[in-house]
C-alpha cells in the first residue's frame, strides 16, 4: 500500500518553497507518515475501544476509552508467569552477553595477539547466523539433554544470539577511548585491571547502555526458537502468549490488541529513546564518513 | 530487525563494516557516546601473553557450544532418517544422501524454493526503491515535516515482529478489518467480507506488505543519514551543470552512497530470505501450505510432518543458499575495511 503513495523526489534542494512541488512533497510526506504510523495507531486505539465499537463494519474513530480489554488480556491464566519468563530470559541473556563481550571486546580492541583477526572474522560471521533455520537441530540437542521447556537453556541461546553484536559494538566503544588515558592511569600507579575499571569502564557506560538495550530488543523479538523449544505453557514467554491469543480468544480483537500493545510498549519506548544511536550506528558502519 | 528485525536490533550487522576495520590503523570514530571527546588514537599494542586468550575464551566457547555445535548437528541430522518411529524410539538410522535426493527430486521443494526466491526478490526491490525514495524525500523536507515523517518511520521500525503480525491480522480481518472498510469506502465492490488469507499467494502479499512496512524505515532513515554526509556543493555543482534530478541521483548520490546501497541490499536479502516469524505467525504457512517459504517449510516438515531428517536437510540447503549471498556481503565488508 505504501508503494502506491511513494513520490519519487527527483530534484535535490533545487526549488524555492511554496511552489506546487513544495506542496506536493509535504503532502506526500504527510500521507507516508499516516501510512507508516497507522498500524501502530490502530493497535493502540483498538485496544482502548469497548467491545461493541470494535465489532462493527464501519470503524469508529471517536470513542470513550476503556481499559476493559487490558483486564481481559492480563487476566489470562499464567500471564504473570509469561511476564516473569520474558524478563528472565531477556535480561539474563543481555547481562551474560555484556560480561562475556566486555572481556572479549577489550582483548580485541586493546591487546595484540595471534589469531586476533580470525576472532574478529568469527564474530562477524556469528552475527549473521541463521538461527531461524537452526531450530530443528537445537530441538534435538535440547531434547537429548532434557533441556526442552527450560528457561535457562533459552536464556543461553538468546545470550549467544546477542553476543556477537554486543562484542562488535563494545569493541567500537572501547577502541574510541584514547589509549593515553589508560596509560596515564597506569603511570599514576594503577594496575592494568584498575586502569580498565576506573578509566575505561566509566567512559563506556553509555555504550553499555545502548548495546544492552539493542540486545534486549533482539531477545524480546525472538520467535522461532521459543516456538520450537518451549511447548509447555509454564515455560512460555509473552511472545507465544501473544501469538496464541487469537486462537484462545477467538475474535476478541480488543483484548488481542491490548495484548499487542502491552507486548510492544517496552520496545517502542526503548527504541524511541535509542533512535539516534540506531541510525548513527548504521552510518558509521555502512556509509563511510 | 527487521527486521529482524528484522527488525530492530538488526541494527547490529551494519556496525560491522566500518568498525570492522582498525586493525592497526585508526578506527573510525564511534557514533555512540558523546562523552568520548577526542577522536581515537592508534592502538598501541602491548605484549600480553595468555591474557587475551583468557579474555576471549568464554565468548568463543559459548559460540562453539551453542552455535557451531548445533550447525554441525544440523548437518549430521540431515543424513539420518528421523521420522515418527525413530523420533520416539530414539534410534539413529543413517540414510546417507537420501534426504537430499528425495528433496531435490521433489517438485514441492522446488516450488518453495522458487517462491522464496521470488518473494525475497520482490520484497528487497520494493524495500530498496521505496526506502531510497523516502530517504531522498526526507532530505528535501522542511524541519517540521521531516520530524513528523521520521517519527512515523520510527514507530514502524520499532514495532516488535510478533506484535506487528498480530496487528496486520486485525487490519486485514475478514469481518471487521479496517482494510475491507477502506476498500468499500473507496468504492470497490466485493469487499464486504473479503478473506485476505484465502490463498497462499494473497497471504504472502500481506506478509510482503508487512515486511516492506517494517523494513523501509531502516533503509529510509539510514539513507537520509547518508545523504547528509554528502556536501551540498556537489548538488550545487550538478545544478549549475543543468543536471536533471534523475541525473543528479545517478551522478552524485548513488556513487557517494554506493557501498551503503550494496551492503543494505545484501543485508535485506539475507533478512528477508530467512524471515520466519512474519511468515509463520501470519497464517502458519497456510492455507494448504501455500505460503511456506524455506524456513517455514523446514519447520513444518519437521514439527508438523514428523520428518526431522528431511527438515534438517532443508535447513542445510537454506543455509547453503544464505552462505552464497553472505559471501558477497562479506566480500563487500572486507573490501570496505581495506579502504578505510
Amino acid at each position: 500500500m505504501s508503494a502506491a503513495t511513494t513520490p519519487t523526489p527527483q530534484k535535490l534542494r533545487t526549488r524555492k518553497p511554496l511552489t506546487v512541488a513544495a506542496v506536493a512533497k509535504n503532502l506526500g510526506a504527510l500521507v507516508l507518515a499516516v501510512v507508516f504510523v497507522f498500524p501502530v495507531y490502530w493497535m493502540f486505539s483498538s485496544s482502548l475501544k469497548p467491545q461493541h465499537e470494535i465489532m462493527t463494519k464501519d470503524p469508529v474513530f471517536v470513542f470513550t476509552p476503556t481499559f476493559e480489554n487490558y483486564k481481559t488480556a492480563t487476566g489470562v491464566d499464567l500471564f504473570w508467569t509469561y511476564v516473569t519468563n520474558s524478563l528472565t530470559v531477556t535480561i539474563g541473556a543481555v547481562l551474560l552477553a555484556l560480561v562475556v563481550a566486555l572481556a572479549a571486546s577489550f582483548a580485541i580492541a586493546r591487546l595484540k595477539f595471534k589469531g586476533r583477526k580470525g576472532i574478529v572474522l568469527i564474530v562477524m560471521m556469528a552475527q549473521m547466523a541463521p538461527w531461524e533455520v537452526m531450530v530443528i537441530a537445537m530441538y534435538m540437542i535440547s531434547r537429548e539433554n532434557d533441556l526442552l521447556n527450560s528457561i535457562p537453556m533459552l536464556t543461553l541461546i538468546y545470550f549467544v544470539m546477542v553476543l556477537p553484536f554486543t562484542i562488535w559494538t563494545l569493541r567500537g566503544f572501547i577502541a574510541a577511548v584514547p589509549v593515553e588515558l589508560e596509560e596515564a592511569a597506569q603511570i599514576d600507579g594503577c594496575t592494568r585491571g584498575q586502569a580498565f575499571r576506573k578509566v575505561i569502564f566509566p567512559l563506556l557506560a553509555p555504550g553499555l547502555m545502548s548495546t544492552s538495550l539493542f540486545g534486549f530488543i533482539t531477545a524480546w523479538n525472538e520467535f522461532a526458537m521459543i516456538l520450537m523449544l518451549n511447548k509447555d505453557k509454564e515455560s512460555q514467554t509473552l511472545t507465544l502468549w501473544l501469538t496464541q491469543f487469537q486462537t484462545a480468544f477467538g475474535s476478541d480483537w480488543g483484548a488481542t490488541m491490548a495484548a499487542s500493545t502491552l507486548f510492544a510498549l517496552p520496545v517502542l519506548v526503548v527504541f524511541l529513546f535509542l533512535q539516534r544511536k540506531a541510525v548513527g550506528g548504521m552510518t558509521a558502519g555502512a556509509v563511510k564518513g | 530487525m527487521t527486521v529482524d528485525s528484522q527488525g530492530t536490533a538488526t541494527a547490529g550487522p551494519q556496525d560491522a563494516p566500518g568498525r570492522a576495520a582498525g586493525k592497526s590503523q585508526t578506527p573510525p570514530p564511534s557514533p555512540g557516546p558523546k562523552e568520548v571527546l577526542q577522536p581515537p588514537r592508534g592502538r598501541r599494542s602491548l605484549p600480553s601473553g595468555v591474557l587475551p586468550y583468557l579474555l576471549v575464551a568464554p565468548a568463543l566457547l559459548s559460540m562453539a557450544v551453542l552455535l557451531l555445535y548445533p550447525l554441525i548437528r544440523n548437518v549430521i541430522l540431515s543424513f539420518q532418517q528421523l521420522n515418527r518411529k525413530e523420533f520416539i524410539t530414539r534410534e539413529t538410522v543413517w540414510t546417507g544422501f537420501d534426504n537430499y535426493t528425495e528433496l531435490l527430486g521433489d517438485s514441492d521443494f522446488w516450488t518453495v524454493v522458487v517462491r522464496s526466491v521470488v518473494f525475497t526478490a520482490v520484497n528487497v526491490a520494493l524495500i530498496m526503491a521505496i526506502g531510497t525514495g523516502i530517504g531522498l524525500l526526507l532530505n528535501r523536507l522542511g524541519k517540521k515535516m521531516r520530524l513528523v515523517l521520521s517519527l512515523a518511520l520510527m514507530f514502524a521500525w520499532a514495532m516488535p515482529i510478533v506484535a506487528s503480525v498480530t496487528v496486520f491480522r486485525w487490519l486485514f480481518d475478514e469481518q471487521f478489518g479496517v482494510v475491507n472498510w477502506l476498500m468499500r469506502t473507496l468504492g470497490f465492490s466485493g469487499y464486504d467480507q473479503h478473506n485476505w488469507f484465502e490463498t497462499g499467494f494473497s497471504t504472502l502479499v500481506i506478509v510482503l506488505i508487512l515486511l516492506v512496512w517494517g523494513s523501509v524505515p531502516f533503509v529510509a532513515l539510514n539513507m537520509y543519514a547518508g545523504l547528509t554526509t554528502i556536501g551540498s556543493e556537489l548538488y550545487e555543482a550538478a545544478k549549475m551543470d543543468g543536471a536533471s534530478g534523475w541525473r543528479t541521483f545517478w551522478a552524485v548520490v548513488f556513487p557517494n552512497l554506493r557501498s551503503f546501497f550494496m551492503i543494505t541490499t545484501f543485508l535485506e536479502i539475507i533478512w528477508i530470505f530467512k524471515a520466519f516469524a512474519q511468515v509463520y505467525a501470519m497464517n502458519l504457512g497456510g492455507p494448504d501450505r501455500g505460503s511456506e517459504t524455506l524456513p517455514v517449510f523446514a519447520y513444518i516438515e519437521g514439527v508438523g510432518q514428523f520428518h526431522y531428517g528431511v527438515a534438517a536437510a532443508i535447513s542445510i540447503l537454506t543455509i547453503v543458499m544464505l552462505i552464497a549471498v553472505m559471501s558477497f556481503y562479506f566480500r563487500l565488508i572486507l573490501k570496505e575495511e581495506e579502504e578505510l
